[in-house]
């Protein structure tokens, strides 16, 4: 159940409303949000995407290509998280801005960003490269941040001993890394870069097309196939899309992930022997193989000379004994000093522009606010109404769990954002049609995590307590009343957190939709988003992103983190 | 074996933990010196410092105040003539038996073949040969155990330093590589000059160390120096040996003062505050049932450990609570059950808990809390008022352990019943009547 392990879990750490640090944070989100709209001024009026063809011929290319970004992406995360990690690690400041970035942008939309970071890079650069790039940065913020998290965490709860026999035996930094740090954080990274990975199809589906007006970003890529296809109304070649998705996320699953998996087991800091082991047929034919013992033993000749070498250039260093505080301490406060005139002056000029927008601007967007909260509330009410029932009865069911779960793993996998034209195509004809392809986009984005943790926390009940609960005669009422639904509590607070934000993020997709020529739209902060996009009109723009980034920080602050404060206190099965 | 060369030398030495404003010393003033040759022990009872004086020793940690040198040499950074044994082991789970201990000499760039070499020499002298590629977690405690040293003793330091290394194994194995490691010191197999052990096991450190620095509590000190000069291999039943042994319960036990004296003064007030031993009140009532049934008048308190198969440590802070209470008196080593801990010995529960409840509110820490609560609003208080009001002398973590056990004694005594929902304690309706 590996969906169970988001960063959401690690919201204990940091339950608590706000601080001065966060408003830091949302300045700086303002900053860089205003500078990315300042540029998107000079973005080209007229943009041209490359064509996309429908031949299923292309298919296996345009996966490359999708998985290529993904992986640049993930490689610069992976890049981020150990060089920030250590520094957040090693040093209180960093650690003073690392946590409140992380706890701010695991709750933004980050869908909104794109058009402004997509607008923004197309003034310095060639349209093509700015599409790559904008979608890479998306998913590279979609995916750091529980990355950088979990190392971060794994090497501040290094335990005490391990940490003094490695300065005892005097191990460099590098023998630390890579005998200590690096296998302690192994689980915590490798889950949390499956984690990343399927929250980074969300994005890279819908950041692969991008049409405002007469700007049209595309990027060959299976977002764009989807997309394409059901512009077309293609219904064979959405077929063929949407196999070829699952196709390349199963795989990636079974000789990516699950082999990492399985490997990864051996860094357990138990001292217990495990009955049960995550297994990988993949990884035990890897393993067997010749040529995997003679890649070994490769890599270990080619460890002992890094090694050696590192030992040589940069031999053991004693750790209290730190050489240059004070100089240390005024290097940084010049840094934090320039920082923060930065964003003041950026603060200051978006404000500015902000300024521009009318009165009436602003009506739209609290109303946008409240319609597009209407939506979220119905898909997620809606969500609550069929997981609970089914995952009550999955989770009691040992048989049915085991036999139901790769399905639900399977549909789980598929990203929201690949089936929202196959949504839309559907529904367009009917009444509110777009109605209700926006509700079942955030449903699709959602449900997956509910379900996954009702399963979960039914599972966490112990027997005894079951037991108990049927000799008492307890009817059925009363049994979810006294046992199912308190033991819950935690998990659909968990699950309804990460649901509410991505549906919120799927706003901006479905509200405003560019089709067959069409654009449809429904009234919703996240069509205001698109729409403003569309126009040109960056002070709104600025204004609804803003607006979005703020309404759901402060939703996650002031209802979801109270909800969870009491679960994760009153509600605690221990 | 000393020949007199100092290898460590302290000099007033202090560590002080600040929390916010306030500071608090974990060891304080500390001078002493060990030789080449000799085997030393830190031995105190838990709290008192005595790992934190070794992770001074080993340059792990920084003096707040006073100079620590290494053969003559101030000490800066962690000591390269020192390794340590550690309590949980310390092994790295991912590496196998010989990985673990090939690892300490990599990275003293010792080469591959040398490495491989001296380690499997290393893990077949402490007996581990077979297990060389097996890793951690399929070993038993001892093993593992002997792993740790392997690894300390392969980096041949001058300075082997033990920190509780047989407190986490059963009885048996800690008994067996008790003796294998006497076994390699005592025949000079190992390179080592000098062995400093730290332990809170009284017959553990009388049986192997030439010399025992006793340490005491709040703050953490050194009260007594013994130099042993018993022989090698020593007999825990010898008539010597158990006067050593009981010559060190006295020292660690101490004598029973003046009540005054006994129960110091509450929080704030002057004089020494008296905290409450960690203790669970079930324990207590097993040592005075104990005692109560033993026909003698006075009681060894080694005699005590041996009975309940108990830590020395756990024994002494049982009879540091029935001292407190008034149940028993202490002196030279043994135990003496007052009238009082003879009746409550012989108690219904119900009388059992009126006589622990009068006693616990003669304790000044009671008197203090109790007034608080009299004169509080609804006659409750926060846990976290009462906890600030007691972290301006404890340090977070003992403010922490030390609230938990007013309000487990308070329960017991229904002198204090302690809503954990809302966190407050509240005074016991009767006994807000009574007092």
């Amino acid at each position: 159940m590996h969906f169970l392990k988001s960063p959401i879990y690690e919201l204990k750490q940091t339950t608590r409303e706000f601080r001065w640090s966060d408003a830091f944070v949302l300045l700086t989100i303002t900053a860089l949000l205003y500078t990315g709209v300042y540029f998107g001024f000079r973005a080209p009026e007229v943009v041209k995407g490359p064509g996309i063809t429908l031949e299923p011929s292309a298919l296996p290319y345009y996966a490359l290509r999708s998985v290529l970004r993904m992986g640049a992406a993930y490689l610069l995360s992976l890049a981020f998280t150990l060089v920030y990690g250590y520094a957040a690690a090693r040093s209180r400041r960093a650690e003073q801005i690392l946590l409140p970035t992380l706890d701010v942008l695991q709750s933004v939309p980050i869908l909104s960003f794109l058009p402004v970071v997509l607008l923004g890079l197309n003034a310095f650069m060639h349209e093509r490269l700015a599409a790559e790039l904008a979608s890479i940065v998306l998913i590279f913020t979609s995916q750091v941040w529980n990355l950088t998290f979990s190392w971060y965490q794994s090497l501040t709860t290094l335990p005490r001993h391990l940490r003094e026999a490695a300065e005892v035996f005097r191990l460099n930094w590098w023998l630390r890394m890579r005998k200590l740090e690096l296998p302690f954080g192994a689980i915590g990274l490798i889950w949390n870069s499956m984690m990343s990975w399927a929250g980074g199809w969300f994005f890279l589906m819908a950041a692969e097309i991008f049409t405002v007006g007469e700007r049209d970003y595309r990027l060959p890529g299976l977002g764009a196939y989807l997309r394409e296809a059901s512009h077309q109304g293609n219904v064979a070649a959405i077929l063929w899309g949407l196999g070829t998705l699952v196709l390349v996320i199963v795989l990636l699953d079974q000789l990516v992930w699950r082999p990492l998996v399985a490997w990864s087991e051996k860094f357990k800091l138990e001292m217990i022997e495990q009955e049960t082991h995550a297994s990988s047929w993949f990884y035990d034919v890897l393993r067997s193989s010749r040529f995997s013992e003679r890649v070994s033993a490769l890599w270990e000749r080619i460890g002992e000379r890094i090694d050696e070498w590192t030992l040589r250039v940069w031999p053991f260093r004693p750790e209290h004994v730190s050489a240059h505080p004070q100089r240390e301490d005024v290097a940084w406060r010049l840094f934090f000093l320039t920082v923060l005139l930065l964003v003041g002056y950026g603060t200051l000029r978006a404000l500015h522009l902000l300024a521009q927008v009318q009165l009436s601007q602003w009506f739209a967007i609290l109303h946008g606010v409240f319609m597009t909260a209407l939506r979220v509330f119905v898909a997620l009410a809606i969500a609550f109404g069929w997981t609970v029932p089914l995952g009550v009865y999955i989770g009691m069911n040992a048989r049915l769990a085991a036999w139901l779960q790769p399905l639900v793993q399977i549909a789980a996998s598929i990203p929201a954002t690949a089936l929202f034209p196959v949504f839309v195509l559907m529904l367009l004809n009917l009444p509110g049609g777009l109605n209700m392809a926006a509700i079942l986009l955030m449903l699709t984005g959602t449900q997956w995590y509910l379900l996954f943790n009702v399963i979960a926390g039914t599972m966490s009940i112990p027997q005894e307590l079951r037991f108990t609960v049927t000799l008492l005669g307890l009817n059925r009422w009363q049994r979810w009343r006294v046992l199912i639904l308190p033991a819950l509590f935690p998990y659909l607070i968990t699950g309804a957190i990460t649901a509410s934000g991505g549906a919120w993020n799927a706003s901006i997709v479905a509200e405003y939709v560019e089709f067959g020529g069409k654009t449809l739209r429904v009234n919703g902060l996240g069509d205001l988003i698109a729409f403003s996009t569309a126009q040109g009109d960056f002070p709104l723009l600025l204004a609804s992103t803003l607006t979005m980034i703020l309404t759901v920080v402060l939703v996650n602050r002031l209802l979801w983190r109270r909800l969870y404060r009491i679960a994760a206190s009153r509600y605690r099965m221990e | 074996m000393n020949n007199g060369q100092v290898l460590v030398e302290l000099e007033h030495v202090s560590q002080v933990y600040a929390t916010g404003r306030k500071r608090f010393y974990a060891v304080q003033d500390i001078n002493l010196s060990i030789g080449e040759g000799e085997f030393v022990c830190l031995l105190g009872p838990s709290g008192c410092g005595k790992s934190t004086l070794l992770r001074l020793i080993t340059g792990l940690q920084r003096p707040t105040e006073g100079v620590i040198r290494y053969r003559g040499q101030e000490l800066r950074g962690v000591n390269p003539h020192a390794s340590i044994v550690f309590q949980t082991f310390a092994l790295f789970p991912w590496l196998s038996v010989q990985e673990n201990v090939e690892v300490a000499l990599k990275a003293r760039g010792i080469p591959p073949k040398i490495r491989t070499a001296r380690a499997l020499d290393l893990l077949d002298r402490v007996g581990l040969d077979g297990f060389e590629n097996a890793y951690p977690r399929e070993l038993s405690g001892g093993m593992r155990q002997k792993v740790g040293f392997a690894r300390a003793m392969a980096v041949e330091p001058e300075l082997l330093c033990l920190d509780e290394p047989f407190s986490a194994l059963d009885v048996l194995s800690s008994e067996a590589l008790r003796g294998e490691l006497l076994e390699l010191w005592l025949d000079g197999k190992i390179p080592t000059k000098t062995i400093l052990m730290v332990t809170h096991n009284i017959e553990e450190a009388a049986e192997m160390a030439d010399r025992l620095i006793i340490m005491g509590t709040s703050p953490g000190r050194v009260i007594a120096e013994v130099n042993v000069e018993l022989p090698q291999p020593r007999h825990r039943k010898s008539p010597q040996f158990l006067r050593l042994i009981d010559q060190i319960y006295a020292i660690l036990a101490g004598q029973t003062q003046p009540e005054p004296v006994e129960m110091g003064t509450a929080p704030g007030k002057p004089g020494v505050t008296r905290w409450l031993p960690q203790i669970q009140i079930s324990d207590l009532v097993g040592l005075l049932e104990h005692l109560a049934e033993s026909s003698q008048p006075t009681y060894d308190i080694y005699q005590l450990t041996e009975d309940f198969g108990a830590d020395s440590d756990l024994v002494l802070r049982l009879i540091d609570t029935a001292e407190l209470l008034g149940f028993v008196r202490v002196g030279q080593g043994d135990v003496m059950l007052t009238p009082l801990g003879e009746t409550f010995s012989e108690a219904s529960i119900l009388t059992r808990k009126e006589i622990f409840s009068t006693r616990i509110r003669r304790l000044p820490i009671f008197q203090w809390l109790m007034n608080m609560l009299h004169l509080a609003e609804n006659q409750s208080l926060k846990r976290d008022f009462v906890r600030a009001a007691i972290e301006l002398e404890l340090p977070p973590a003992e403010a922490e352990k030390q609230i938990n056990t007013i309000i487990e004694w308070g329960r017991y005594g229904e002198l204090i019943a302690y809503d954990d929902e809302t966190e407050t304690l509240m005074l016991e309706p009767l006994a807000g009547a009574a007092a």
